[in-house]
């Protein structure tokens, strides 16, 4: 077995076990520990895809700004969490069958399927170098387009999570 | 037997359905948008083992990524806001409990 084998198999355990431990655990914070922990490995596996570049974004935007923003609000909310009731067996055997079966599927479509040989390529196309340089010629409309999505959900995020000051105004 | 293209597929299925059964089944609010960045997330390994497996001279998978981890970003931030606006309401995130268009 090669490095490259060994740092596969080892970030793919971790992810899929803190996946599992994100679903199965009752508190939310060790939810959230969990789902960091996952992303550090999916980031594990983008450097072994030869995307070095997404690997420090999806750190930096995930781990480090929307779980921290997930962690303030779980704490927020003083949650009771330990006492959260599950669904009815009915609806977990519903998810069961409703994730197995497609999962099942898709599992034996990719059985059958042949896989072309990876041809050798430079392994520095995932740097910032290159991935700037297309994304300001190819690239620069949907880039542009996504500030102001951003500008939109930043007012939209404000809009709705502000406090009602009165619930009618004209009544002082 | 290397790793090939089969392989990194089999932990992007893993890791999307372990998000669709969580989304199914957790009745906490946050749990659920959590279970959907894992969707996400295991679509953004979907684009760039394409990427390199496939078009390894091109660049597109990896602007895909990059997109979808900005609409992740504005997503999470409006669906934490709603999730704050329904707590104040009714005191819980229980998705259970946001019954009020139900009947």
């Amino acid at each position: 077995m090669s490095i490259y084998e060994i740092l596969f198999w080892f970030l793919t355990i971790m992810a899929i076990s803190s996946a599992l431990g994100v679903i199965l655990s009752r508190n939310p914070i060790t939810s959230v520990l969990f789902l960091i922990v996952t992303f550090f490995a999916i980031s594990g596996h983008y450097i072994l895809l030869n995307a070095q570049f997404l690997a420090i974004v999806n750190i930096i935007v995930y781990a480090g700004a929307i779980m921290v923003l997930f962690l303030f609000v779980i704490m927020l909310m003083n949650l009771n969490a330990d006492v959260e009731p599950q669904k009815g067996r009915l609806l977990q055997l519903a998810g069961v069958i409703a994730g197995g079966v497609l999962f099942l599927v898709i599992l034996a479509a990719l059985k059958s399927a042949t896989v072309l040989p990876l041809e050798k390529t430079s392994s520095d196309i995932g740097l910032i170098k290159n991935l700037g340089r297309v994304l300001f010629t190819q690239f620069v409309l949907p880039f542009e387009i996504s500030s102001v999505l951003f500008l939109s959900a930043m007012i939209g995020a404000i809009v709705i999570g502000k406090k009602e000051e009165t619930k009618n105004p004209l009544t002082p | 037997m290397g790793i090939g293209l089969l392989h990194i597929l089999f932990v992007s299925i893993a890791l999307f359905f372990i998000g669709v059964y969580g989304f199914l089944t957790r009745r906490n609010m946050i749990t659920m948008l959590m279970s959907i960045e894992l969707i996400l997330n295991s679509i953004n390994i979907n684009f760039i083992a394409f990427n390199k497996f496939l078009y390894s001279d091109k660049l597109d998978g990896l602007f895909f990524t990059v997109f979808i981890i900005t609409i992740a970003a504005a997503e999470a931030a409006v669906a934490i806001a709603i999730i704050i606006n329904l707590y104040r309401n009714y005191k819980s995130i229980d998705i259970e409990d946001a019954d009020t268009m139900k009947y």
